[in-house]
Formats: structure tokens, C-alpha cells, sequence
């Protein structure tokens, strides 16, 4: 009957003759599924990394002209730039792949019947759209 | 001279064999035929010890679900011309399952997960049959007829890598069908079930895979039942914390 999940899966008790294939570490290879999953996954890492340059870039600014142009110094060199575009890459992949789950996540409902997934979706998609455009024209509208 | 088409087989033995094997089989490439035809054909015309399930042959019983070419399928919805006839194609039991026999796998453990699920109507208290049946409207039903589709084939944990990885987690097929009954405006059970499954090897042990919902064959999306579970446990969570007295 119900209660807590077991912490061995029942099989295993008493069937140890059956054949079981132990899972490589490796399985996510060779289907472009899977590893699209793990990408998704190793994304949050380049969303920490973005949030903690936010938060040095508002760090600096708020130590003066001098401490943020010293900031702006360090990260316009080669390796730094490779990194910040590898990060970038990588948050547009995750933004994509969870604007695109989230249909599936959220059951809305409107007057009884299902929201379809593209309304959810877009809604995301513009305020993105609208966002970044803003963030755009405040930095280059000198 | 008719056309055929190469099956290469899993075959195992538990008396004789230390691991499974594949063998190949030719077998006619006909049009109308799925997988379990050629299987079917194999064990009618060229070896009767070929072990596998199947029943109804229409996609409602879910037996017959195998690996082919190392994807989750029901063999009775695939047909052999869907794949290129200069390759062979390879059927394999479920994966993540133990191998019974050859294509036989053990179904034990998601038996016993999908009981902890409780799929089925829990009422605090039964009305008495002089008051009639229970009532539902359209969009009532529409709120979880997605979900009650499923035929518990169990393609969806041999796509699902935290089931393979973890096999304590209760898996998609299980926590879909869960939902489907906290859907459910006839049923009252849903505290009970979250009791069991707001679990790290519930609810909590999905990492949204997907795979799970891509191959099922009946369109459920346990992947969106599960994180719309999560959603509900979240909030019940949020509840419960900041009306610790009147959450309930």
C-alpha cells in the first residue's frame, strides 16, 4: 500500500538472477536529446556567472568612475571576452530551451478550456524582445 | 524473390547466459507490417523460443513496448518501413528494466510505484449509492483526460535517464497518472498523494528530462504533470509556511 518511496527498488530484493545493464556515466553522449538536456542543465552555471558580473559591474559602479573603468579594463581582455561569450551562448540557450518548457510546466486555464502553448511562450518571447531593446537603446542612444 | 529486412534481437538466457546477446534474423519487409509482426513471423517461422510480450495489437494494452534502434516504442505501432532497409534493425527489451528473457523485462518495481501513486478515486467519505452517481462537467473532465490516456506501457521510464540513474525515483508514468486523479473533481485524495510523492524520489526527483513525454505513445505529457505537480506542492509549501495554522 502507500507510504514513504523505498530506498531499494523492489527487484532487486529478491530477483538477483534477472539481467541488469548498468547505466554509464557516459549516457548522455551520442543522442542529441540527452545532451541537449545536460547543455540545459550546464547552462545554470553561465546564469550564475552573468548574475555575479552584474553584480561586480554594480560593485564597481558604486566605488566610482575609476574602480568601474579599472572593472571595464579587465574585462575587455581575450581570454575574458572568450569567457563572457561562451556565457552568453550559453544563457540564450538556457532562456530558449525554459521559454520553451514552460508551456508544458503551466496549465493555465481560461473560461475552462487549456491556454495554448504558444500563449504562454510568446508572452515570454516579447517581454525578452521588449527587455532587451530597452537595455539596447539605454546603452547606445548617445 | 521478396524483400526483407535484417532484425538483430537481444536473446538472453538467465540459465545459460552471463549477458544478453543480439541475434539476426531476415525477415520479410511487407508494407502493413510493424515490429511485432516480424517478431510474430520469427516466432511462428524460425525459432519458437523468441520470448516477448504482446497482446491486443492496437496500442491500448501496452505490452508489447521494446527498444527499437534505441528508442522506446510499441512494436505494434511501428512498422518495419519506417526505418532504411539496407540497415538492420535492432529490438531490445525496455531499457533500464531488468531482463527476464530475452525481450522480458520485469515490471515489479513500477507495479509497486504505481500503487504508491494511488490511482484511483480516494473519497474521505463514500456517498451513499441511493444519491445517484458522480457528476462531471466537459470541462471538468477536460482537466485531466489528458492524462488518464496513459496505458502504463512504460516507454516513458525507458526514456526517462533519472529513472536508469536512480531507480528509486517513482518515475513519469506513475506521478502522471497521480495527477490525473488530483485532477480529478470527483476524487479527495490529493493531500494523501502529495504526502507520498512531494518526495525527493517523487515529484522533487524529476530533473525535466522531456524524454518522457516525446515518446509516449498516447500524447500524456508526463513531463508537464509532473511539473505542474511541482507547482502545486510549491505552493502548498508557501501556504503552509506563511499560514502555518490556516493552510489546509
Amino acid at each position: 500500500m502507500s507510504g514513504a518511496p523505498k530506498t531499494v527498488p523492489a527487484y532487486t530484493e529478491y530477483h538477483p538472477r534477472w539481467y541488469r545493464k548498468r547505466v554509464s556515466t557516459y549516457w548522455w553522449m551520442g543522442n542529441w536529446k540527452y545532451l541537449k538536456f545536460i547543455l540545459r542543465e550546464l547552462s545554470s552555471i553561465a546564469v550564475a556567472l552573468s548574475v555575479a558580473l552584474v553584480l561586480l559591474e554594480i560593485n564597481a559602479l558604486c566605488h566610482g568612475p575609476a574602480a568601474y573603468a579599472r572593472l571595464q579594463g579587465h574585462l575587455a581582455s581575450i581570454p575574458l571576452l572568450v569567457i563572457s561569450t561562451i556565457v552568453l551562448v550559453f544563457v540564450i540557450f538556457h532562456t530558449i530551451t525554459w521559454f520553451n518548457l514552460a508551456p508544458s510546466a503551466m496549465a493555465v486555464r481560461v473560461g475552462g478550456k487549456r491556454v495554448p502553448g504558444i500563449m504562454i511562450a510568446a508572452p515570454n518571447y516579447a517581454a525578452w524582445i521588449a527587455v532587451s531593446a530597452f537595455i539596447a537603446w539605454f546603452l547606445l542612444r548617445s | 524473390m521478396p524483400e526483407t529486412v535484417t532484425l538483430e534481437v537481444t536473446r538472453y538466457s538467465p540459465e545459460t547466459d552471463a549477458e544478453p546477446s543480439l541475434q539476426s534474423f531476415e525477415v520479410p519487409l511487407r508494407k502493413d507490417w510493424v515490429i511485432l509482426d516480424a517478431l510474430n513471423h520469427i516466432k511462428d517461422k524460425v525459432d519458437g523460443s523468441l520470448t516477448y510480450r504482446w497482446s491486443c495489437r492496437m496500442g491500448i494494452c501496452g505490452s508489447c513496448g521494446m527498444m527499437v534502434n534505441g528508442e522506446p516504442k510499441l512494436t505494434c505501432a511501428t512498422f518495419l518501413n519506417a526505418y532504411p532497409k539496407n540497415k538492420p534493425i535492432r529490438v531490445e527489451p525496455l531499457r533500464y528494466f531488468p531482463v527476464v528473457r530475452d525481450l522480458v523485462v520485469e515490471m515489479s518495481d513500477f507495479m509497486a510505484k504505481l500503487k504508491q501513486a494511488m490511482p484511483w478515486l480516494v473519497r474521505k467519505q463514500e456517498k451513499p449509492l441511493s444519491e445517484g452517481e458522480f457528476l462531471q462537467s466537459p470541462d471538468e473532465l477536460d482537466k485531466f483526460k489528458q492524462f488518464s490516456m496513459c496505458i502504463n506501457c512504460t516507454l516513458c521510464y525507458a526514456a526517462c535517464p533519472v529513472y536508469g540513474l536512480d531507480p528509486v525515483f517513482i518515475g513519469p508514468a506513475a506521478l502522471a497518472l497521480a495527477q490525473r486523479y488530483n485532477l480529478d473533481s470527483r476524487d479527495q485524495g490529493a493531500e494523501e498523494r502529495m504526502a507520498v510523492l512531494a518526495h525527493p524520489e517523487g515529484i522533487w526527483g524529476c530533473t525535466f528530462v522531456g524524454e518522457c513525454t516525446r515518446v509516449c505513445p498516447k500524447h500524456v505529457d508526463p513531463a508537464g504533470a509532473i511539473q505542474q505537480y511541482k507547482l502545486v506542492a510549491a505552493l502548498d509549501w508557501f501556504k503552509s509556511f506563511v499560514m502555518p495554522r490556516g493552510a489546509k
